[in-house]
Parts: C-alpha cells; sequence; structure tokens
C-alpha cells in the first residue's frame, strides 16, 4: 500500500525503502496522518455532525437516507452512491450489520475497496522514465509537476529533467522554470509558440543524454470536449514514443476535488486520447471531498497514485484508500 | 453519457397519457428521474429536494389534459421552476458615479481569475468604451504576475503591477490611487486563489476589499464544480459579500449544476459566462439557458409549437405523397428549405433538439449563408430545369451560375446533391418526411 514517497515510487536502485528506519517511517507516517486531518478538518467536522449522529443510532430508513445524502454531497455521484447504500442495505437486511459502529466500518472497507483498483505503483526503473501529466485548465497540473520533481530530487535521490510543454498559458513556462529552481532538477523549454511536441521531444532526448532517472512533461491544459487539442496531446505522446517505445511508462490526470461529475467525462475523455495510467487529486485541503476520484476508479478503473492536500511541497502525498475513506467518513 | 431528462420523463409518463391526472405513483417515479438528472448535474443535494418537492406540488396539483400529454407537461413544469429558480433576466454589473468602478476578482486555486479579469476588462474595453487598468495582486502562485501581463496586455488594459514582493493590501491600494490619478474608468483587482476555509488569505482579501471599498466584487466558480460549490459560495459570502458571479469554463460538457447550487444558496445572480480560452469568449450571462443546460432537454416545447405553427399539414401530406411517387423536385426542396428556415436561425433549432448537447452542436456549424446560396441556384433555374435537374448543363450551368452570384462548381455541387437526396428519399419505405438531419447534410 502507498503511503509514503519510497513505497509509491519504485526506483532504479531500489535502496531508498531501506534507508529509513522502522520508527523513522512510523514518525513520518504519524506527521502525514496529523497533516490529512488537520488540512481536512472542516471537512470531517462537516461530515462527523452528519453521520455520527445518526449512524450510531438504530438503521432505520433515515439512517439509509442520511448516509446517501453524505456519499452524494462528497461528489461520489448517485450511482455509485446508490450502489454502496443499497449493498449496506442487503447486509444490515441479513443481520451481518447491527449498529452505527459497524456500518461505518463496513461502509469505509467499501470505499476504500472502490478506490482500490489497478497498480497503484509508480515504476521509474525505466532509465529514463517518462511522466506525462495532462489535465482540465486550472486542476493543477504545474504545480504537481514541480512538486513531483522535488520529492523525486530531495527524497528518492532522482536525476529529473522537466519539460515545459505548455506552451499556450502565459506564462506557464516561467512557473514552471521557477519549480525547476526550487527542486534543483533540469529544464527544458522551447521558443515562445513553439510546438507542445517538440519541446516535449527535446526533453525526452535530454534525459537519455544526460542519463536522467526521470522526465517528466508537463502540458496545457485543455478540456476533454476539445477535439483539436486532445489530439495534440495525442499527438506529443506519439512524439516521445518515437524516442522511447514504452514511453511516456506513466500519464497522470489531474483531477480537482472540488469537481462534481464532469470529472468522470474528463477522465474518460483523456484516457481515450492518450491511455491514462493514473489520477493526482488535488485541491483536497477545501472542504470538498473528492468523491468523484471513486467514480472515476469504480467506472474506469483508474487508481488514484497522487493527492494534493495543501499548498506545502509535503502536502503533495502518495494516496492511500484507507486513509482516504477514513477522512472522507469519519 | 446522459440522456435527456426530457426524453426520461416522457418515457417515465407515456402510460398515463389519457388518464386525465397524474396520481402520486406516477409524480415520484418523475421526481427520481429529475432527482437523479440533477444530481449527475451537480446542482447541490439540499437545492435538489426543495427543487423536487416544488415541482412535485405543482405536478400533483396540475390538470394533464389539454394538448400536452403528461409527460410534457411535467417537463413544462420542471423547466418553468428551474427558469424562476435561476433569477429572470440577466443582471448588470454596478459602476460607480465617481470613477474608478473598482471590480474585486476573488476564487478558489484554478478557477480562472486571472484569464476572468483579462477577458472582463476585454468586455468592457468594448461594450462601454471603458478605459481599464488591471492590477496583479497574485504574489503567491508563480509566474501569476506574468500571466496577468501577458494576458491583460492583450486586452488593452494597462496592468499594474509590482512584482512579487509587495504586500497585496498595498499593491491593491497603490494601484487605486494611480488608476484614480490616471483617470482610468475602471479599475479590476486580480487576486490570488485561496480556499474559503483559509483563513489568513480569507481575512486578506477582507482587508483588499477594506482598502479599495470595490463597487464590485466578483466570485469567479469553475461550471465543474461539484456539491461543494455551496460551501464555497457561502464562505465567500459571508467574507467579502460578494455581488456577483463569473462562471468559468462553460465551454465544456458540465452540466453547470453549481451555477444553480450557487444563485440559490447566496442570492446572488451570475452575471458574466466564460466560454473559451479566446478572450472574447465572455458574453453576458443568460439564466433561461442554463436552465436547459442543466436539464440538458432543449426547448422542445418551443420546438413543438414553432413546428406546429409553421408546418401546413395539408402541406405535409402533398409531400409525403410526392415523395413516394419520386416526384419530389427542385421546386419542393425550396418550399422544405423556406419552411424549416421559417422556424429560426438553423443553429439555435438545433439546440432545441434533446440530445444534441453543446458539444456535438459546436462541432456541427451551420453556414447560414450556405443556404442563401442554395436558394439563390434554385430561383435561377427555370420552372422546367427545377422538375428535370438532368438538362442542366454547360450553357445553363453558366447562366444560373450567373444569376445567383455564384459559380459553375456550386451549381453542379448542389444539383449532384439534390440527386443523391432524391435517391434517398426513393430508398425510404414509409414515405414519411425526410429528417431534418438529412436535408441539412444533403443541403450542405
Amino acid at each position: 500500500m502507498a503511503r509514503d514517497w519510497q513505497d509509491l515510487f519504485i526506483t532504479r536502485d531500489g535502496s531508498s525503502a531501506a534507508v529509513q528506519d522502522e520508527p523513522q517511517q512510523q514518525e513520518k507516517r504519524r506527521g502525514f496522518f496529523k497533516r490529512l486531518r488537520e488540512n481536512m478538518r472542516k471537512t470531517r467536522e462537516a461530515l462527523t455532525s452528519e453521520i455520527s449522529s445518526t449512524l450510531f443510532e438504530n438503521l432505520d430508513e433515515e439512517t439509509w437516507e442520511k448516509l446517501e445524502e453524505a456519499l452524494i454531497a462528497a461528489d461520489v455521484g448517485a450511482r455509485t452512491t446508490a450502489e454502496i447504500v443499497e449493498q449496506l442495505e442487503q447486509e444490515a437486511d441479513r443481520g451481518e450489520l447491527t449498529g452505527g459502529e459497524q456500518l461505518t466500518a463496513r461502509l469505509t472497507e467499501l470505499l476504500a475497496n472502490v478506490a482500490r483498483v489497478g497498480d497503484s505503483r509508480i515504476d521509474l526503473t525505466a532509465g529514463p522514465t517518462v511522466l506525462l501529466m495532462v489535465g482540465v485548465n486550472g486542476t493543477g497540473k504545474t504545480t504537481s509537476v514541480g512538486k513531483i520533481a522535488w520529492h523525486l530530487r530531495k527524497e528518492l535521490d532522482q536525476k529529473v529533467v522537466l519539460g515545459a510543454a505548455d506552451t499556450f498559458r502565459a506564462a506557464a513556462v516561467e512557473q514552471l522554470e521557477e519549480w525547476s529552481r526550487r527542486a534543483g532538477v533540469d529544464f527544458v523549454k522551447g521558443p515562445p509558440d513553439s510546438d507542445p511536441g517538440s519541446v516535449a521531444y527535446e526533453a525526452v532526448a535530454q534525459g537519455v543524454r544526460d542519463r536522467a532517472d526521470v522526465v517528466m512533461v508537463d502540458t496545457a491544459g485543455r478540456l476533454h470536449t476539445q477535439d483539436n487539442l486532445m489530439a495534440e496531446l495525442a499527438k506529443v505522446r506519439r512524439v516521445i514514443a518515437k524516442q522511447i517505445p514504452d514511453a511516456p511508462h506513466e500519464i497522470l490526470i489531474t483531477v480537482d476535488a472540488t469537481t462534481g461529475q464532469n470529472g468522470l467525462r474528463q477522465a474518460k475523455l483523456f484516457a481515450e486520447a492518450v491511455d491514462v495510467t493514473g489520477i493526482v487529486l488535488t485541491k483536497l485541503d477545501g472542504t470538498a471531498k473528492g468523491g468523484i476520484a471513486l467514480a472515476i476508479a469504480r467506472e474506469l478503473g483508474i487508481p488514484v497514485k497522487l493527492i494534493g492536500i495543501g499548498e506545502q511541497l509535503e502536502d503533495l502525498r502518495p494516496f492511500d484508500p484507507d486513509d482516504f475513506a477514513k477522512a472522507l467518513l469519519s | 453519457m446522459f440522456d435527456s431528462l426530457a426524453e426520461k420523463l416522457q418515457a417515465t409518463l407515456a402510460d398515463v397519457r389519457g388518464r386525465g391526472t397524474l396520481t402520486e405513483d406516477d409524480v415520484n417515479a418523475a421526481m427520481r428521474e429529475i432527482r437523479l438528472a440533477l444530481l449527475e448535474a451537480d446542482v447541490n443535494f439540499k437545492v435538489v429536494k426543495r427543487f423536487t418537492n416544488a415541482v412535485k406540488e405543482r405536478a400533483l396539483g396540475s390538470d394533464v389534459i389539454g394538448q400536452l400529454n403528461p409527460g410534457q407537461q411535467v417537463v413544462k413544469i420542471v423547466n418553468d421552476e428551474l427558469s424562476a429558480l435561476m433569477g429572470g433576466e440577466s443582471e448588470e454589473l454596478k459602476f460607480s458615479s465617481s470613477p474608478p468602478t473598482v471590480i474585486l476578482m476573488a476564487g478558489l486555486q484554478g478557477s480562472g481569475k486571472t484569464t476572468a479579469t483579462a477577458k472582463l476588462a476585454r468586455y468592457l474595453r468594448e461594450q462601454h468604451r471603458s478605459s481599464v487598468a488591471v492590477a496583479a495582486c497574485d504574489v503567491y502562485r508563480p509566474a501569476a504576475v506574468d500571466q496577468l501581463v501577458t494576458v491583460g496586455g492583450q486586452a488593452g488594459a494597462d496592468v499594474y503591477e509590482r512584482g512579487t514582493d509587495a504586500d497585496p493590501v498595498a499593491i491593491a491600494k497603490w494601484a487605486l490611487d494611480r488608476a484614480s490619478r490616471e483617470g482610468k474608468d475602471v479599475l479590476i483587482i486580480d487576486t490570488a486563489g485561496r480556499l474559503h476555509v483559509d483563513e489568513n488569505l480569507m481575512t486578506e482579501l477582507a482587508e483588499i476589499k477594506r482598502a479599495t471599498s470595490p463597487t464590485d466584487i466578483l466570485l469567479v466558480v469553475d461550471a465543474m464544480t461539484g456539491q461543494d460549490a455551496v460551501n464555497v459560495a457561502e464562505q465567500f459570502a459571508e467574507v467579502v459579500q460578494f455581488d456577483g458571479v463569473v462562471m468559468s469554463k462553460l465551454d465544456g460538457d458540465a452540466r453547470g449544476g453549481a451555477a444553480l447550487s450557487v444563485k440559490s444558496v447566496t442570492g446572488k445572480p451570475i452575471l458574466f459566462a466564460s466560454t473559451g480560452e479566446k478572450l472574447d469568449q465572455f458574453e453576458r450571462f443568460h439564466p433561461d439557458r442554463m436552465a436547459q443546460r442543466i436539464l440538458g432537454m432543449g426547448d422542445v416545447l418551443t420546438l413543438i409549437e414553432k413546428a406546429e405553427s409553421q408546418f401546413d399539414e395539408q402541406q405535409a401530406k402533398e409531400l409525403e405523397r410526392k415523395i413516394r411517387r419520386s416526384e419530389f423536385g427542385l421546386d419542393d426542396f425550396l418550399e422544405q428549405l423556406r419552411q424549416i428556415r421559417r422556424l429560426g436561425p438553423l443553429q439555435s433549432l438545433l439546440g432545441m433538439i434533446p440530445g444534441l448537447g453543446g458539444h456535438q452542436l459546436r462541432n456541427l456549424r451551420v453556414d447560414e449563408r450556405e443556404f442563401d446560396r442554395i436558394q439563390a441556384i434554385i430561383t435561377s433555374m427555370t420552372p422546367e430545369e427545377r422538375r428535370n435537374p438532368e438538362i442542366i448543363k454547360g450553357s445553363r450551368r453558366i447562366r444560373i451560375a450567373r444569376g445567383s452570384g455564384t459559380n459553375v462548381q456550386a451549381v453542379k455541387a448542389l444539383i449532384r446533391q439534390f440527386g443523391q437526396m432524391q435517391r434517398l428519399m426513393k430508398s425510404m419505405q414509409s414515405g414519411k418526411m425526410p429528417d431534418i438531419g438529412a436535408l441539412m447534410r444533403q443541403g450542405r
């Protein structure tokens, strides 16, 4: 289960996980949990008031309705919600669940199971591994690329090249360049208004030349309904594959946790265009619960790999289904 | 992904036809569909609850005998209630009697504030002939100032910036002084994205407000926002009492239920819709269009009414007869074309058809001038040529091209397409009316 950066990423030297000894890991994990809980405090307060006051009573019609509303309010979506509630109702009818405490435990388990799909780790052993970041405008692509690069460099000691293939949005290149400075990693950009494919090509070429471990390519935000821009994205991918046949090895889509049911459409159309392998669920530090990630996992089988729970560098974290489910409902 | 709610409702209530009134069971079945559709459109669940209760009350009390079937009747009630909830007329920005008018932009990260700032600047320059300055108060996100310098410049606004080392409140105050000194009509203050639960940044926003006494405070809301839109709007309303909303990213396929939620919970009007990446893709918001978009139902009722008033039943029968006997000539085609065009611009007509969501619609660009050309070509033909297009060769072609102001290729293409259409009609067994879509494809 991915809980720490060492658990999420499989690196070439493979030794990074062993560097940490057990107590330190425990300490870090507690630190993370504390942070996630703090950041999601408001969320929990809102949910706790709705759930604990009812679920710990008897399992009646009102309980199911309240539960349904809580899941809907978390953007889990009407369909996924209906399935989960129905299953719990059936289990209660069979006498398998008897009180609110059991119900909460079972609910958390079900939610975590929905989130647990596909391969939740990221393999960085390809030498270089190419990681492509895609997503809708304003979901946090550039910030996520910057933060991942920082962690890969500082915590996993990876040699990283960043490619600024968002050549469309004003100042996007400068934004990523600033991140490359903070993370202390190499940076590739093209001349103004250059073709994103050529920037991606150049970044991968430099990664190969310099024997980098990871090449991360940032792309312009685009709405999944813009066919020409989606075709452009597919082209960026083909250009990368021309240099390294299996690349990009990892294609991550950023999904804003405040996104509603449209998130499902976003993930579906991006996956159709470029074979998305994972989700970065950003902006979980507000009151939004990011339940749309569950709908995406369930309907499309794409796992969440990273979550953003704040603006600080350490606030981008590997995803853990159990923690997520608990934070959603505790 | 979604079927249109209007269609679902009509299917759900199809067997009620003729019974005269709706029973409670009928209405409950309809409410389930409405509830699901609204939730999938991201309307807040509390708003959905209130809404379905209101619709249910009206539907139960209503008499369904009449020209509309029960399904359509409920669709109409839903449409009415939704439009009422969205607010009637589109509302306007306020302008200060002593310039500059100060507009403060606020919102979550990534909602599109900087883009909206530039678009609004351009809009005010074009529509109100205002001189506009924009102030760069987002000192946190790397390169946010650079972004505003670029897009603000493209919008023709003066960009007031002092880099990222100054304090946002100080920048805002300084920008206001400068705008007054330089005699600007409008100053738009772009701020950093902030979470509604981030106390420090929300306090900062309140301080910017205090320091600049904005004429309007606009909250930028992403059209794709889910259930949380309500929390965000309530918090921002509490801290800065914003005056109106800009819905961003409406060019996607999100149903935009957030608009309904925000309006319903805060009572603040949605003033503008941002509908694309280009600076001119920014317009006044129309509540009625949004109501229809949320339901994905198109304006079926208007379409039905229009079609009824325009199509003469007698003519339709005559047409059917001709098609069956393969007597459908260019004259009939011309008449069909005129009838369809009498319904209104084709683009808006297509928008009324359920199931044709915004996405497909934008790709299918209807060029009205193309129809003008077709009409011109046909009317430049002699009656005999219209009956017998095969005789149109060489000099006839040149004459028709000249008469219609087109060229020989266009005349040839039309005759070829008409030939294809005739074959298509022959292949139609039932002899029913050619559908509009087929006609249009042929027409193009």
